[in-house]
C-alpha cells in the first residue's frame, strides 16, 4: 500500500470520479445502488451538487443549491469535462428520510441528518437513544460503502472503458438534449 | 458535534492492531489515564483529551457509562486558548514601559524585550479561560471500525495522535484510496491495476 499522505492527493481523482458516476447511477439505475439487504427504497440528489473542472490548466468550481433547482448547468459542466467533488443526497425508506452531503476526496458524510429519534428526558433514555441513532448513521455509512464498492469493482474492470464510460458519456450527450 | 445531535458529520476509520489484555479493563485505564487536564489559571495554551460524552465537562468518567452494546462511545476534547494579537501587544508595551522606568533605562535588550513578552504571554494565558471543543466517536471494537463524528483536519489529527498514544493502537482514515483498498474485497490483480489508475474522462462528444 502506498503512504497514506500521498495517496490521499494521487486518489482524490477517484473519489472525483466516484461522485460523478454516482450521479449517472442514481439518474439510470438507482436500485442497484441501494443493498436490498438494508430495506431503504429511494435515493437522489437534494439541494447541493458541487463540480469542479481542473482540465486544460483552469480551476473551475460549479455550485448548485437550492431544493428543487435544475441540474442543467451541472449537465453542462460535466461537458466541459467537471467531476463532481461533493454531492447532498437525500435516501428514503417508507416514512424514514436521511439527508447528507458526501465529499469525494475525502468520502466523508457531512450534515447527516437522519429520522427522528425518541426524545431523551432522563438518563434511563440515553442508552436507547444512542443505539437507536447508531443504527440509523449505520444506514448512511453502509450505504455509502456499498455504492462505492461497486464503483470501484466497475472502475477497475474491462468493462469500464468498454462500456461504462461509454454509457456515461451517451447519458450527458442526452441530459444536454433534454 | 455529539451522538444525539440533529445534525452529525462522519470519518471513517478502520482501527489496526489488538489489545492483549483484558480489552474492557485496559479501555477503562487507558481513558483514565488520557483523559483530559483543565488549564484554566495554568499557563499552558492546549490540552487535549479523553472526556465522557455525556458529561464531557467532568474530568473523570465515573458515572458515566461509555459501553452500549459492541460500540465504545466517549469524546475527544480539545481547550484551547487564544489571545488576540492586539492584547498581547497593549500588556507587552506596558510590561516594557514598566520596565524601562524601574530600571531607569532609555531601551531595553532584544533578549529582554523577548522575556518579558513571554512572561506576557504566560500571565495572560494564566487569566484567560480555556475554549473547549468536544467531538464524539462511536468505536465499533468487534468490527474494528471507528467513526468520528466531526471531519476538521486539526481534530482529525489530534484525534489519530491520542488514540494511537493512548491505546497503543493505529487509526487508518478512510478515503478513496484506502477505502477501496482495505474495503472493498480486491483481488491482488485488482489492487496491482489500482495502483495504475489515471482520471477517466467522461464526455466524449456529442451521441447521436
Amino acid at each position: 500500500m502506498l503512504d497514506v499522505s500521498v495517496a490521499y492527493n494521487r486518489y482524490t481523482f477517484l473519489g472525483h470520479e466516484f461522485l460523478t458516476w454516482l450521479w449517472y447511477m442514481i439518474e439510470t439505475d438507482t436500485q442497484k445502488l441501494l443493498d436490498p439487504k438494508a430495506e431503504l427504497e429511494d435515493m437522489y440528489i437534494g439541494n447541493r451538487i458541487v463540480l469542479e473542472n481542473s482540465s486544460h490548466n483552469r480551476d473551475e468550481v460549479v455550485t448548485i443549491k437550492g431544493d428543487g433547482a435544475g441540474l442543467e448547468e451541472g449537465v453542462i459542466a460535466l461537458q466541459k469535462g467537471a467531476k463532481v467533488t461533493e454531492i447532498n443526497l437525500v435516501v428514503k425508506a417508507g416514512e424514514n428520510e436521511w439527508r447528507f452531503n458526501l465529499k469525494g476526496e475525502s468520502l466523508n458524510i457531512g450534515g447527516l441528518k437522519s429520522p427522528e429519534t425518541g426524545r431523551v428526558e432522563s438518563a434511563e433514555d440515553v442508552e436507547g437513544a444512542v443505539l437507536e441513532k447508531i443504527y440509523l448513521y449505520e444506514k448512511m455509512v453502509d450505504l455509502t460503502n456499498y455504492a462505492y464498492r461497486q464503483f470501484i469493482k466497475s472502475r477497475l474492470s474491462t468493462e469500464w472503458e468498454t462500456s461504462i464510460v461509454k454509457n456515461i458519456s451517451k447519458w450527458i450527450s442526452q441530459a444536454a438534449k433534454a | 458535534m455529539g451522538v444525539l445531535s440533529s445534525s452529525v458529520s462522519i470519518t471513517q476509520y478502520r482501527v489496526e492492531g489488538t489489545i492483549e489484555d483484558s480489552f474492557l479493563e485496559t479501555v477503562a485505564d487507558s481513558l483514565t489515564n488520557n483523559a483530559i487536564r483543565e488549564i484554566d489559571n495554568e499557563p499552558e495554551d492546549k490540552s487535549v483529551g479523553w472526556t465522557s460524552f455525556e458529561t464531557p465537562f467532568k474530568l473523570d468518567f465515573s458515572g458515566s457509562s461509555y459501553i452500549f452494546g459492541t460500540h465504545l462511545i466517549f469524546s475527544l476534547r480539545i481547550d484551547k486558548k487564544s489571545i488576540p494579537a492586539k492584547i498581547i501587544n497593549k500588556h507587552l508595551k506596558m510590561a516594557i514601559a514598566k520596565r524601562l522606568q524601574d530600571s531607569e533605562r532609555e531601551a531595553l535588550h532584544r533578549n529582554e524585550k523577548s522575556e518579558i513578552k513571554d512572561e506576557v504571554i504566560r500571565r495572560l494565558f494564566m487569566r484567560m479561560p480555556a475554549t473547549p471543543n468536544m467531538y464524539d466517536l462511536i468505536w465499533n471494537y468487534e468490527e474494528k471500525i471507528m467513526w468520528f463524528l466531526c471531519s476538521q483536519k486539526a481534530a482529525n489529527e489530534e484525534l489519530e495522535t491520542l488514540f494511537s498514544k493512548t491505546f497503543k493502537l493505529s487509526l487508518i482514515r478512510m478515503f478513496p484510496y484506502t477505502a477501496a483498498q482495505l474495503t472493498c474485497g480486491l483481488t491482488d490483480q485488482e489492487k496491482d491495476k489500482m495502483e495504475k489508475l489515471s482520471p477517466s474522462t467522461f464526455y466524449r462528444g456529442q451521441h447521436a
